[in-house]
């Protein structure tokens, strides 16, 4: 079995637009979140969102690659081009190498009702145009990577609700553990579009403090009432240990441990049983002790039935060992497809530079979460061993564990 | 509208919407050869035939368009003789 390492970062998100501008959010507790008052136009019952730049890539990707790339899609190539960067990996690299590409993503929604509006108002599919259907798909954003950066690998989508991205890293890991493959770039993307949110909106589980939006996400405060939705892109690099020294790159972190579990119950609440076995499927994995595990990047949203199952269920895992936990979703937001790859880059920063990034908002604790360790200030201190949860719709979950090389 | 003002309406899509240099627009360029026109490209042509000109292509009838010329022609006859 390869050890499995992260060589390369990227992101591009509502608190910053790179590992730089994140880091400095992160370290100084900055939150992302705003309000499009466009929502409230379109009877949205929050307008609260994070706020992410569309970027304009013209003259940077050529016509046809940007023709089917939808909003996700560019904020994906951002990072990954970031990521491809920081691991040292070149043109010649890409072309020369089997490298594949795993990303979660779970929605595409603009582009099909645009479509889908272009075809009531033409009545014929031949003025649709050709960019419709590659930016429509699930998989378009590693339909679309996979021909900007040339990759010859592996090459396909994971669609895990808000578990997306954790699950598409944990994928990765698994295939380069057993030695299908040599360097995978994972990730996740999400739309932040208003129209990819009205649905979600529709299930009144988002915060509506709109008089005071960096407040609005508060996870495990007592006084939370949702989530703020939120998205952009994030990428690990991640490859053969082995490979990694071979080509004398520099290692960030080892993945050592991906649990995974399904609740077979509510579609939109999640348990405790499966939250639990989630956690320690991936401790099990690590072939670790829970002592070991110095920080928790807990999934909680700041939705009040979600945050309570998860401080239940670290408390069930963890007890008295009360290892240091913080939602950076306070900061963020819920980054739904992307969370569980984004929290992996935000942990990996907090690993590098050696501080906790704070649960902003974590004013009280309820009964649940008053029993956890959450840090509500930036605290400065080496951390080598890192839980990330990340948990979806349908009762999807998975945890990963990276560790300090 | 004259010939000219089709031709010079064709160049202006070709540069605006497919990035093609000005000096790459001779008549007897090869619209795939030449100017890198794929497929999916004609998919996108015919729908900015129809934002600029006003009338729905068929995809068969773009069959014998090889040259740039051949374009400027198609569309001369087709703005100048309407089939639809």
């Amino acid at each position: 079995m390869n050890r499995v390492v992260i060589t390369g970062t990227g992101i591009y998100s509502c608190i910053g637009k790179n590992i730089d501008e994140v880091k400095h959010s992160l370290y100084n507790g900055i939150s992302g979140i705003g309000v499009d008052p466009k929502r409230k136009e379109m009877g949205f019952r929050s307008s609260l969102t994070g706020i992410v730049e569309r970027p304009n890539l013209k003259g940077i990707l050529d016509r046809r690659m940007r023709v089917g790339l939808p909003e996700q899609g560019e904020y994906a190539y951002l990072s990954t081009a970031e990521a491809l960067k920081n691991a040292g990996i070149d043109d010649d690299y890409l072309s020369t190498h089997e490298i594949g590409i795993i990303f979660g993503n779970d929605s595409s929604t603009d582009p099909v009702i645009e479509t889908l509006d272009l075809l009531r108002e033409k009545k014929d599919t031949m003025l649709l145009g050709s960019g419709c259907i590659f930016k429509s798909m699930n998989s378009t954003v590693t339909m679309n990577l996979s021909v900007i950066f040339k990759l010859k690998g592996i090459n396909f989508t994971v669609s895990g609700a808000c578990a997306s991205g954790s699950h598409a890293i944990g994928l990765g890991y698994l295939m380069i553990k057993s030695g299908l493959q040599e360097m995978i770039v994972c990730g996740g993307a999400q739309e932040v579009s208003m129209l990819s949110m009205a649905s979600f909106d529709a299930l009144s589980a988002f915060s509506i403090n709109e008089n005071d939006p960096t407040k609005a996400a508060r996870p495990f405060d007592k006084d939370r009432d949702g989530l703020v939705p939120s998205g952009g892109a994030a990428t690990v690099i991640i490859e053969s240990y082995d490979n990694a020294i071979k080509r004398g790159a520099n290692i960030l972190a080892e993945i050592i441990g991906y649990g995974f579990s399904s609740n077979g119950e509510h579609i939109s609440q999640s348990n405790v049983d499966g939250l639990t076995r989630s956690m320690k499927n991936s401790i099990k994995d690590a072939g670790i002790s829970l002592q070991d595990i110095d920080y928790i990047n807990a999934h909680a949203t700041s939705t009040p039935h979600g945050d309570m199952s998860e401080a239940i269920a670290i408390n069930d895992v963890f007890g008295e060992i009360r290892p240091y936990v913080s939602s950076t979703k306070s900061m963020t937001g819920h980054e739904c497809w992307m969370a569980g790859a984004s929290e992996i880059v935000y942990s990996l920063i907090m690993m590098k530079n050696s501080f906790i990034a704070p649960n902003i908002n974590f004013k009280n604790p309820d009964q649940y979460s008053e029993k956890l360790n959450i840090v509500n200030h930036t605290l400065n201190k080496e951390i080598n061993v890192i839980l990330s949860n990340s948990f979806g719709f349908g009762g999807t979950n998975s945890s990963l564990i990276i560790r300090k090389v | 509208m004259t010939n000219e003002e089709i031709i010079n309406k064709i160049n202006e899509f070709l540069i605006e919407e497919f990035e093609l240099d000005k000096n790459q627009l001779i008549p007897t360029a090869e619209l795939k050869k030449d100017l890198g026109i794929d497929s999916l490209d004609f998919v996108d042509i015919i729908v900015i035939i129809e934002r600029n000109f006003g009338f729905k292509v068929k995809g068969e009838e773009m069959a014998s368009v090889k040259t740039l010329n051949d374009f400027y022609n198609y569309i001369i006859q087709r703005v100048n003789k309407p089939l639809n």
